[in-house]
């Protein structure tokens, strides 16, 4: 019987910094057979990536393996020589990393960042390499290799980038690949070709498949087996039928609960709906804009980042905007925020034109919408304490001072349930989602009417992600808010919006009520979106079990 | 899940900014290198501001009897050509010299901050002209535009301090203007401007103290450099006139006897690279803290 | 592209011409007298004279016009090729420059090369030793290097390589012999700037993603490091290496001071002493136009270096 490629036995990964031991991995045994796919799945500070620089013996060198073994084609490499190493390296273990966008060397050209890959594996300067170069790059799917092997890096999109790395990985021909979050800085749709991609060389080479990765839905999809780490540790390992149908572990069902296509998302509570002949709150009317793109070649060109969009916000309602990059919804929430002018059309609030105002005009404004930003690490001022930032709007209009400021900063803090104590700290001691809900807080200072939430889970980690969304919902029944909610993301989407607008290269594609939208979508453009979300392949394998779960988001809120 | 309190108790209050100093400032009083190179910076302003504290020689007493001593336990670093006492006349040449320094980097300071928070905040024309003068002050080397300043106001402590000053205006303007720009991008200014706060407040609470370290950091680097340039200009004859003590002059003077005593020369040379090399030091780990 | 470079030469002559109005505001508007400085260089002094002599005086220096008539008059002869005359060698500039220029050139030219080999040679090194203190050590050397006086280290040099060891001359121009201490000397600040800023681009390096592709590659550290991290941890250099020049420059003035060196550096040291203004001007302007030079040369090798530059996107 043939040993397994990959087998890891009781690892432990320890970091030592001043003169503290951190384990990052813990106690972790897999195995990966010949030809097998396995998925490891897990949250930031899990260890996952930790475990994938391990499997290279690339660990930092404040990093050491501390007990366990790893052995990868039979040969134990727990404590190997960097020559071991580096000839496992790209020939018999090959990486997928992560961001494509910066894991390519900017300076050099494409084709001879392959090259130095198969040269690697073929000896140096070895007749043909250039074929070979070209045959690779048409094998991963770029049109035009012979061009593409010309250029540099900056000059490709981020799917072919990705789709150069593989070709990377797959020039030294090894006997498995491990893809580290190959696709999570891509758009949903480039994701699953890449994705697609990736799956189908894979099995036409008949090498084995390492994906590491923070979506369930993925893992559950392509791989044979499922393994789910938290804090250094395994919680989960076996088939993915069996994890997603009998989850042992509470962090598994957590996580379920937060993939897209396993979240029984009830849909958001029915919104009192307008009385005939009332104003929408925020209104955009045939709006388009257009930038100036720098002039290539003397020539200046436009760049339509909208073109005809009309939107009407409502109170108590949630209007989502879906798209992926470049689809123009960002700019629609700054035309709504006045920090651009469209070049055609109006913008009304509350029933008054908007569109001309200037900034001091628009100032009174700002006390009834504001905006909740997409990255809470960058939305704070790191030299303000929780509750200089949470009152600072109240400052700013000169609402109140002295103890009623304090006051109401407890109130913020208990409506984004966050301990007072915690005003006094800075955000650098706060974590993602209680950074967010600051932002939250200081948004809602004001009392607005209209909240914009520009991608406001993104930047989280799922298993908080469903915890802010349970809040935005719990606030907008309180408060009657009017959300503008900007994601693309579509398990978002549907746990908060009443309505969907579906953006795609700065025209609406689709908008109507959410439940049409996302249930019976018209547009094809909307279909490839909703057929993008991972994990659907396995969730119709296992559809009967589920079904007899209870709906995950409503027990998380029950558990709140 | 956090813990929601039924009643608004007064038990929280803002911690003090003291507080946060010095909980700021804890770690780096660990560091030994850190600690020395603190120390000899702040023994050179004590010297300036009273010199008498750390030497019992008078700079100025000459005793020919005991000229070009080698460094002993009575004189440490040996005496010069008149039989003074060299390490008096360092100590004392720490006030002209830090003096000097401190002048030149605070107009340096004072005309490049608002050169460069008017650049940037700004932007537009105002910026394309400040940034073309920048521009053009940068190409005059900076010995060479001191030169020119002190041909044309005379010789002297301060007109070389005004001129060391002049010189290094450009590089706190940019390095101000830079930060502006990217703190006045940044999604917590956005957040103020749109909770309400007006462009004076944005800049005075987000943007100049976040734009802040860094300047302060070349602030440090630059005292440095205007040691080094000040006793440059002092060297060629420029600065203070003997028989004042001053640490380029001092290093000058030992020049004819550096085949006889090398020390009249070197050991005066020796202590302005500690000075500059702990301000180095400070500056760097200064930075190092900051990220 | 060539519209480019056409852009990028006219600013440079509009810097130039910057620098050099600057310098003649600071050297004929400030406090000072012009006419007493000028006549007190050439040997007179202005107490002694009478109002017609000093009248007489005032339009042989030209200072009897209006001081914008004054200014267009010098223009006008610089853009013919003429700065002037010397106050106190009573010699035209011009001739005067061109006598020492090729000493300073030689010296800052072996300067900027010794710097820079000197400078990427030890942050390489040290980027490339893992052996904790030795790195630490290296780490450290440049913040010493900038933090001696360049005029003190030629005098250390001096004492230890042409006093104690006899193996340099200690001053004078002739020969490559001389040449070397100065230099030297006059690399070492660069040098040290060189190292740090490299240093830093390096450790800025390593934490690329890219550079995990590369080792995962099977690359060794040498390769890495030679192939990928070196080019993108230098690009930060090239705009160093224009701005130093105008550091070489003031460094020369000391170096050529301490070494007794008949180049421009010495030159203008002693033309400050004596208060010759025309002198003074020339060689701020000579400077200035090295400075402007470098940098046009420096921009338009930035994107031969980093491919994500284009010329186009640069302009204003």
């Amino acid at each position: 019987m043939n040993p397994p490629l990959i087998d890891v036995r009781n690892l432990n990964v320890t970091y030592r910094a001043g003169g503290q031991a951190t384990h990052a991995v813990r106690e972790l045994s897999l195995s990966v057979a010949q030809g097998q796919t396995l998925a490891i799945v897990g949250e930031s500070g899990s260890g996952k990536t930790t475990l994938a620089s391990a499997l290279f013996g690339l660990l930092p060198s404040n990093a050491q393996v501390s007990a366990g073994e790893l052995l990868i084609a039979g040969q134990n490499l727990t404590h190997a020589s960097e020559r071991t190493w580096r000839a496992v390296r790209g020939r018999t273990l090959a990486l997928v990393p992560q961001d494509p966008m910066v894991s390519l060397n900017p300076t050099q050209r494409i084709g001879r960042q392959v090259a130095e890959s198969l040269a690697q594996a073929h000896g140096r300067r070895y007749p043909g390499v250039h074929a070979d170069v070209l045959e690779l790059l048409a094998e991963v799917g770029l049109d035009s290799p012979a061009l593409r092997a010309r250029q540099y890096p900056h000059e490709l999109s981020g799917g072919m980038r990705q789709r150069v790395l593989i070709a990377i990985a797959l020039a030294g021909n090894p006997r498995a690949i491990v893809a580290d979050e190959p696709t999570s800085a891509l758009d949903v749709t480039v994701q699953r070709r890449i994705l697609d991609h990736l799956e189908q060389r894979v099995q036409a080479r008949g090498i084995s498949l390492v994906i590491i990765t923070h979506d369930l839905g993925v893992a559950a999809d392509r791989a044979d087996r499922v393994l789910v780490m938290k804090a250094g540790e395994a919680v989960e390992y076996g088939a993915p039928a069996q994890v997603l149908a009998t989850p042992a572990h509470p962090y598994t069902r957590q996580l379920l609960a937060a993939a897209p296509a396993f979240a029984e998302t009830a849909p958001p509570p029915v919104a009192p709906t307008a009385a005939a002949g009332s104003v929408p709150l925020l209104a955009l009317d045939g709006i388009s804009k257009a930038y100036r793109v720098p002039a290539v070649q003397g020539s200046a060109s436009h760049f339509q980042a909208l073109q005809a969009l009309s939107l009407q916000a409502w109170a108590g309602q949630t209007l989502a905007i879906v798209g992926e990059s470049g689809s123009g919804k960002s700019t629609a929430l700054r035309l709504a925020l006045g920090l651009e002018k469209p070049d055609q059309g109006r913008v009304r609030f509350a029933g008054q034109d908007v569109t001309d105002l200037s900034w001091s005009q628009f100032r009174p404004l700002r006390e009834r919408m504001q905006l909740v930003q997409q990255n809470p690490f960058a939305a704070l001022d790191p030299r303000f304490t929780v509750f200089q930032s949470v009152v600072e709007p109240l400052v700013s209009f000169k609402r109140l001072k002295g103890a009623a400021l304090a006051q109401a900063a407890q109130r913020l803090m208990e409506q984004v349930q966050l301990p007072a104590s915690y005003l006094d700290r800075l955000p650098r001691e706060l974590s993602g989602g209680q950074r967010q809900r600051v932002a939250i807080a200081r948004a809602l200072a004001l009392q607005p009417q209209l909240l914009l939430l520009d991608e406001p889970v993104s930047a989280l980690d799922v298993s908080v992600q469903g915890q802010i969304l349970a809040l935005l919902a719990q606030l907008q029944a309180e408060l009657g808010l009017a959300y503008v909610l900007v994601s693309h993301d579509l398990a978002v989407v549907r746990s908060l919006a009443h309505q969907v607008l579906v953006l795609r290269q700065g025209q609406v594609v689709e908008y109507g009520a959410a439940g049409q939208v996302l249930g019976q979508p018209h547009s094809a453009y909307t279909r490839e979106l909703l057929g993008a979300i991972p994990g659907q392949r396995a969730a119709a394998r296992n559809g009967e079990q589920l079904l007899e779960r209870p709906a995950p988001m409503a027990a998380l809120r029950r558990a709140q | 899940m956090p813990v929601i309190s039924d009643t608004l108790t007064p038990t929280w209050r803002p911690r003090g900014r003291l507080l946060r100093l010095r909980e700021a400032a804890w770690p780096l009083l660990r560091r030994p290198g850190f600690v020395l190179a603190l120390a000899l910076v702040l023994f050179a302003l004590l010297a300036a501001l009273a010199p008498a504290l750390f030497s019992h020689y008078d700079p100025y007493t000459t005793t020919p009897a005991q000229m070009l001593q080698a460094p002993s336990r009575a004189h440490w670093f040996g005496t010069d050509e008149l039989g003074r006492d060299l390490y008096s006349r360092v100590v004392h040449g720490a006030r002209l010299s830090m003096f000097a320094a401190l002048t030149a980097v605070g107009l340096a300071l004072l005309c490049g901050l608002a050169l460069g928070v008017v650049s940037g905040f700004l932007g537009g024309r105002v910026d394309a002209l400040i940034m073309r003068l920048i521009d053009v002050m940068l190409a005059l080397p900076g010995l060479l535009l001191a030169l020119a300043i002190v041909t044309a106001i005379g010789f002297g402590t301060l007109p070389v301090a005004v001129a060391v000053g002049v010189g290094i205006i450009p590089g706190f303007a940019r390095t101000t203007r830079a930060e502006v720009l990217r703190v006045k991008t940044l999604p917590y200014v956005e957040a103020a401007r749109l909770g309400g706060a007006s462009w004076a407040s944005t800049l005075l609470r987000h943007v100049l103290p976040n734009a802040w370290g860094p300047v302060a950091v070349l602030a440090t680097l630059d005292v440095g450099a205007a040691i080094l340039a000040t006793a440059g200009l002092s060297f060629l004859g420029f600065g203070a006139q003997p028989p004042a003590a001053e640490w380029g002059t001092l290093i000058a003077n030992g020049r004819q006897f550096l085949i006889t005593a090398p020390w009249v020369s070197l050991l005066p040379g020796l202590f302005v690279v500690l000075v500059v090399f702990s301000l180095n030091h400070i500056a760097r780990t200064l930075e190092e803290a900051q990220r | 592209m060539s519209r480019y470079l056409l852009g990028r030469i006219g600013q440079a002559l509009l810097v130039l011409w910057g620098a050099y109005s600057i310098t003649y505001l600071i050297l004929y508007l400030l406090p000072g007298d012009p006419l007493s400085i000028m006549l007190s260089a050439a040997g007179m002094e202005i107490d002694a004279m009478s109002p017609a002599d000093i009248a007489k005086a005032k339009a042989y220096y030209g200072l009897d016009r209006g001081l914008l008539e004054q200014y267009l008059h010098l223009l006008w002869g610089v853009l013919h090729g003429d700065l002037g005359q010397s106050l106190t060698l009573a010699r035209p500039v011009t001739a005067v420059l061109a006598e020492r220029l090729p000493t300073t050139l030689a010296l800052a030219g072996s300067a900027i090369v010794l710097s820079l080999f000197g400078g990427v040679g030890l942050a390489y090194v040290a980027a490339y030793v893992r052996w904790q203190p030795l790195k630490v050590a290296l780490a450290r050397l440049p913040a010493l290097g900038f933090s001696v006086p360049v005029f003190w280290m030629g005098l250390l040099l001096i004492q230890v390589f042409a006093f104690t060891l006899g193996w340099f001359p200690a001053t004078g121009s002739d020969g490559i012999e001389s040449l070397v201490l100065p230099a030297v000397t006059l690399a070492i600040p660069s040098a040290a700037v060189y190292a740090q800023v490299l240093q830093r681009g390096f450790a800025g390096v390593w934490r690329e993603p890219y550079i995990v592709t590369a080792f995962a590659k099977g690359l060794s550290r040498g390769q890495v490091q030679a192939r990928h991290a070196l080019r993108n941890a230098a690009l930060p250099l090239l705009t160093l290496v224009g701005l130093q020049v105008g550091n070489t420059v003031s460094g020369a003035v000391l170096v050529e001071t301490i070494f007794a060196r008949n180049g421009v550096g010495r030159l203008v040291q002693e033309a400050v002493l004596r208060q010759d203004i025309p002198l003074v001007l020339a060689v701020v302007a000579v400077s200035a136009a090295a400075f402007v030079l470098v940098n046009l040369v420096v921009d338009l090798l930035y994107p031969v270096l980093d491919p994500r530059i284009a010329h186009t996107a640069k302009v204003p």
